[in-house]
């Protein structure tokens, strides 16, 4: 029976594990933890399992409570959900792990409320990818920004701050997109996706779908944080506690991602979106001047969390242009971004997370090269994920982008390959700025006596479950990029909406 | 003979794959200076063993392919010993023998920091290196060459001092613009043919090309790679990455990087284009004149250096034009001649690279105004810099009058006198930037030179035989490696289908 | 032209509420004011949603004996009020958030001003 209803499995695991954690782990804090992996990890398994049975049998549709669409609530597990759905489950797995000694240093965090937090923000996610219900999606959206919030504002000292500012954000976009919702379910009495795609085509023409589909566009965008709708993304990124923005930063905005990609391609159709409304026009151009603002801020940083955040912005440019290209090559290139981004910027933030636990800060201008004497394998996962941004091959980060490469030029825009390349070699300015830093610099001090005490070459490496996932994520990095084929062939390919 | 054909072999792939698993034994037995040592002299014979074997085969034009990974839909990550990729490889790996014995003499004369990380990295670009030789279509043959580009990055920087931070980043940033101009010139092929397979005559065969895409193509291919073969003006990163240590100047700056550009042009003309699109279209006249100009001005610039090594740097571009030049011409025996000179400039440009490292670690000189009277020092490796010298003038008996007799004939062939009177200045400009150094070497008086000697054998030894071999293949081009016979092979392949 | 003002007054109402809501949220300096601003934009939501699901001469939709179960035509839709349910609580649980959320920066900042909050906030980055 379990395996009959897998497709609904993992956010019903996870939402029942978040209720339970603050009830069970009320005397014992340490079972939060164990809590968590044990339900992570089955959702982990639960994806793997349902990306393998979607291959092999087609689109899975599951009735909730045996209530047929479009009165009942569908989920529905298609290659493109059931892999997103794995990408997500297996970052927050790892991010997870690492947080095990990271969570006790944060002297803000209480670990069990945190980790129920946790865990609903996760059990929004998977709900968001694998609804086929436009309401219920609003639902698991606001369940996980609603998280988000709270797991953002338990940082540092202007943590609220930036939560607040993100919620104001985030609801007003949530709000955008239950207009949008009202909109269509004026026109088409449906809240069902497959049902409004069958119907959608005969109100091409009517204002309401075409004001519909816009509130969408930009409720999603706001929470995709395309440019110029990203203003709340650098200072949620900055001031969140590690495992939170190592959390949010690959998975949050992907999220948006998806959502936008699912309502724009599956439900409204790839050619009224793009030669009938221009959506994926001005998408496009958006994230093409994203990607480049966002670079050209990120080099402005000092700190380091900012700067992968700014990079964050840039880099959810590389997706949203895959989006709005508008062909089979620019889907599989921001499709793969999506895993690529996320692998990336886990590792990037761990990293991040791991430097500020020993040295207590991650200001690039105050990195030198004894922290890599001290932490050579976490600089060294670091060094591998910044060649994955800059576009190195044969990491990943080079094939998402040669995918991409290959998509502007099937449209021939030239434009945005000229701005692929041109971000790439920005992205090596601000990468190559830290690495010099943390491989070249010497320490500079005033007396002998300070510079004894810094220069501390001893073999101080972060502990083993903080360690390990960043390792895991940064050799993910090179392997995947090697048998990207398989992915692409096997599972993006599948994803090619009709009509593209 | 003419005839082409393949076979399924693992060589190819072994001979990238020993000096990167080198790597992790170079870094374990860090402690352990020798057996540190050891493992890369071992994977250096190994490579060049592997090289070898390869051989026989490619003179009887059978190539061996094998194809590792599909790394895009209908893009494979694969390995083919044509011939010209055989040579190219027997050049790399043949002459990082020879440095690395010198480099362990010359940084262990410097009592060098980090000398494991400047192993492995050395390890790591001769992989990639041979991967590029190696690889049987662009995508292949991009991903090394990126490979490449990052794997020098260390060895640039090995001294950490200010100047070679910048000279760092300066590599960078041209290196990596080069690499995005190529990825979109490989993206925009891929396009177009569907396929990114080099063949030898061109892969546009039978595939409508407009003259300004064809131009706008070649222009981001000659960008590309230009930089690496540092093509005036994309050139100016070569003389200030020479604040690298000298062997990484000698084997990168004279063979692996820079090479790896020239090869790659080559490649782009002959394997990409095709000598019947390329002259339909007249982008080899781009080619010629690119090239034409800095061998001129590379050599005029040589002349007003007084830091040995830049000297030597400006002569490298100089010389790397040489081979750009003859790809450009596309006549037979301008094609023979440039990719003999991938080998011999090789060959005599790590002889004079070594001899300037020697210099450095024995006397603690750097400029050309401070060498007076060293002759009489160090007889060997100046003797061995004077065989260099007068090679790459172009005077027999020494290898440079080969491939420089062929270019000079293929500029016939092509009817292009203008490329034979560039030719013979740029001799003349040779000749005026060389032997003053050896005037003052042998002809005058130094200064506090009493109680100096000869450098260490680690250094000498290679430096003496690298010359030799200069001679040796000057005399008898197919001198046991079968470079002449070789080239002859690849120039058929590509100009068969058409004469 | 009148018909078509008065025949939709409850959208107009919607509309002119989202229009003050966001320019509360949008404009205002006071972070209590944007939420005040956030809810109303909230609340117009909803009042959009059952606006829509308003018909004349029905009624509630419970089953009435007088009408029968066949004739749907004379029972209003219940689905936009039980989504407008779903998000009145999502809207609460959001207001408890940001409520928490300025509390804690109050706490910390000692003001809610915006403006002024960023220069301290500013002034925190540079230490």
């Amino acid at each position: 029976m379990i395996i009959r209803n897998s497709a609904a499995l993992i956010p019903l695991i996870l939402l029942f594990t978040a209720v339970s954690i603050p009830i069970v782990a009320l005397k014992k804090k340490q079972i939060a933890f164990f809590m968590v992996m044990i339900a992570t990890s089955l959702s982990v398994i639960v994806s793997f399992y349902n990306i393998f049975r979607v291959l092999k049998v087609g689109t899975i549709h599951y009735h909730f409570g045996g209530w047929i669409p479009p009165i009942g609530i569908e989920y529905v597990l298609d290659p493109l959900s059931s892999f997103i759905c794995l990408v997500i489950n297996v970052i927050a797995l790892l991010v997870l792990i690492h947080s095990k000694k990271i969570i006790e240093m944060e002297s803000n965090i209480k670990s069990v409320p945190y980790y129920a937090l946790v865990l609903l923000m996760l059990t929004g996610f998977n709900g968001i990818v694998l609804t086929g219900d436009f309401f219920n999606l609003y639902v698991f959206l606001e369940i996980c920004s609603l998280a988000m919030y709270g797991l953002i504002s338990v940082g540092g000292k202007q943590a609220p701050v930036a939560a607040f500012r993100y919620l104001i954000m985030g609801t007003v976009g949530g709000s955008f997109y239950l207009l949008g919702v009202g909109f269509l379910y004026i026109k088409t009495g449906s809240l069902n996706m497959a049902d409004v795609r069958s119907i959608v085509p005969h109100l091409y023409n009517e204002p309401t779908v075409i004001v519909a589909i816009s509130l969408m566009v930009i409720g999603f965008g706001i929470k995709m944080a395309v440019f110029p709708l990203h203003g709340w993304l650098p200072d949620a990124y900055t001031y969140a506690p590690t495992t939170s923005s190592a959390l949010i930063a690959p998975t949050g905005t992907k999220i948006g991602a998806y959502a936008m990609l699912r309502i724009l391609f599956f439900v409204f159709g790839v050619n009224y979106v793009s030669k009938t409304l221009h959506i994926t026009d001005i998408l496009a151009w958006l994230s093409a001047i994203g990607i480049i603002y966002g670079s050209i801020m990120a080099i402005a940083q000092k700190e380091m969390k900012r700067m992968l955040a700014y990079s964050s912005v840039s880099q959810i440019g590389y997706i949203g242009l895959g989006i709005g290209l508008c062909n089979p090559l620019g889907l599989i290139g921001a499709v793969l971004h999506v895993m690529n981004h996320a692998i990336m910027k886990a590792c990037l933030f761990l990293v991040a997370g791991n430097y500020r636990v020993k040295l207590g800060h991650s200001n690039i201008f105050k990195l030198n090269d004894n922290i890599r004497k001290k932490m050579p394998w976490t600089t060294a996962a670091f060094t591998v994920a910044a060649l994955s941004m800059v576009g190195i091959p044969p990491t990943l980060g080079f094939f998402s982008k040669w995918y991409l490469a290959l998509g502007t030029i099937k449209n021939s825009s030239w434009i945005f390959l000229a701005v692929l390349l041109i971000s790439s070699l920005l992205n090596a300015v601000y990468f190559f700025r830290v690495l010099e830093k943390v491989y070249l610099k010497p320490i500079k001090s005033n007396s002998l006596e300070e510079f004894n005490t810094l220069k501390n070459d001893k073999r101080d490496e972060v502990s083993s479950s903080a360690l390990i996932p960043v390792l895991i994520l940064s050799v993910a990095l090179i392997v995947l990029g090697l048998l990207n084929t398989i992915i692409v062939k096997g599972i993006i390919e599948k994803m090619i909406p009709a009509g593209m | 003979m003419n005839i082409q054909s393949c076979y399924t072999s693992f060589v190819p792939l072994y001979a990238v794959l020993v000096s990167l698993l080198a790597v992790p034994l170079i870094i374990l037995s860090s402690k352990k200076k020798n057996l540190r040592d050891f493992w890369t002299i071992g994977a250096s014979l190994i490579k060049f063993g592997l090289v070898i074997s390869l051989i026989p085969n490619a003179l009887l034009n059978k190539t061996a392919e094998l194809s590792i990974v599909e790394i895009s839909p209908g893009i494979e990550l694969a390995l083919k010993a044509d011939p010209f990729g055989v040579f190219f490889a027997l050049v790399a790996s043949g002459l990082w023998i020879f440095t690395s014995f010198y480099s362990i003499g010359y940084v262990r004369g410097l009592k060098d920091k980090k000398q494991t990380r400047y192993f492995s990295y050395f390890a790591i670009c001769l992989s990639s290196t041979i991967g590029v030789a190696f690889a049987a279509n662009l995508l292949t043959f991009v991903i090394f060459y990126e490979i490449l580009t990052i794997a020098t990055y260390p060895l640039v920087i090995h001294k950490e001092d200010e100047k070679s931070i910048r000279a760092g980043r300066k590599y960078l940033a041209y290196t990596l613009t080069a690499g995005s101009l190529l990825i979109a010139a490989t993206a925009l092929t891929y396009q177009i043919t569907n396929n990114l397979d080099f063949k030898a005559g061109g892969m546009f065969n039978g595939i409508a090309l407009t003259p300004n895409m064809a131009l706008i193509l070649f222009l981001l291919f000659l960008g590309g790679v230009g930089v690496k073969a540092s093509i005036m003006p994309l050139h100016s990163w070569l003389p200030t990455a020479m604040a690298a240590p000298t062997p990484v100047s000698a084997l990168l700056h004279a063979v692996a990087v820079v090479k790896s550009g020239v090869f790659g042009i080559v490649r782009v003309v002959l394997f990409v284009f095709g000598p019947k699109l390329m002259y339909e279209l007249g982008l080899n006249n781009i080619l010629i004149v690119f090239a034409g100009f800095t061998i001129i001005v590379a050599s005029l610039m040589a002349l007003k250096q007084d830091n040995l090594k830049r000297r030597l740097a400006y002569s490298t571009i100089s010389h790397l034009s040489y081979i750009v030049l003859g790809a450009g011409l596309l006549s037979s025996a301008a094609i023979l001649g440039a990719i003999m000179h991938i080998a011999f400039h090789a060959v005599m440009k790590i002889t004079l690279f070594f001899c300037a490292g020697a210099i450095y670690v024995n006397l603690h000189k750097e400029n050309i105004s401070e060498l007076n009277g060293i002759g009489k020092v160090m007889p060997w490796t100046m003797g061995a810099f004077a065989v260099g010298s007068i090679g790459l003038t172009g005077i027999p008996p020494v290898n440079g009058f080969v491939s420089k007799w062929y270019i000079g004939l293929g500029a016939l062939q092509a009817n292009n006198l203008i490329v034979l009177i560039i030719l013979i200045i740029s001799g003349l400009l040779n000749a005026a930037y060389f032997f003053p150094i050896l005037h003052r070497a042998f002809f005058r008086t130094g200064e506090g030179l009493e109680d100096k000697k000869e450098a260490s054998p680690f250094m000498v030894v290679p430096l003496v035989i690298t010359a030799i071999l200069a001679v040796l293949l000057g005399i008898y081009p197919d001198f046991l490696f079968h470079f002449y016979h070789l080239a002859v092979m690849v120039v058929t392949n590509v100009l068969g289908g058409i004469s | 032209m009148i018909d078509f003002f008065l025949g939709h007054y409850g959208y107009w109402f919607a509309i002119l509420l989202m229009c003050l809501g966001l320019y509360g949220t949008i404009m205002k300096k006071n972070l209590i004011k944007k939420l005040i601003g956030m809810t109303i934009f909230q609340t117009s939501i909803i009042i959009f949603f059952v606006a829509s699901s308003s018909k004349w001469g029905a009624t509630v939709p419970i089953l009435d004996e007088k009408i029968g179960v066949a004739n749907t035509a004379k029972y209003i839709n219940p689905l936009p009020h039980t989504l407008m349910l779903t998000a009145i609580v999502v809207g609460v649980a959001t207001m408890g958030v940001a409520l928490a959320l300025v509390i804690t920066t109050y706490l910390r900042y000692k003001t809610l001003d915006e403006s002024v909050l960023l220069k301290r906030m500013k002034k925190d980055n540079d230490n």
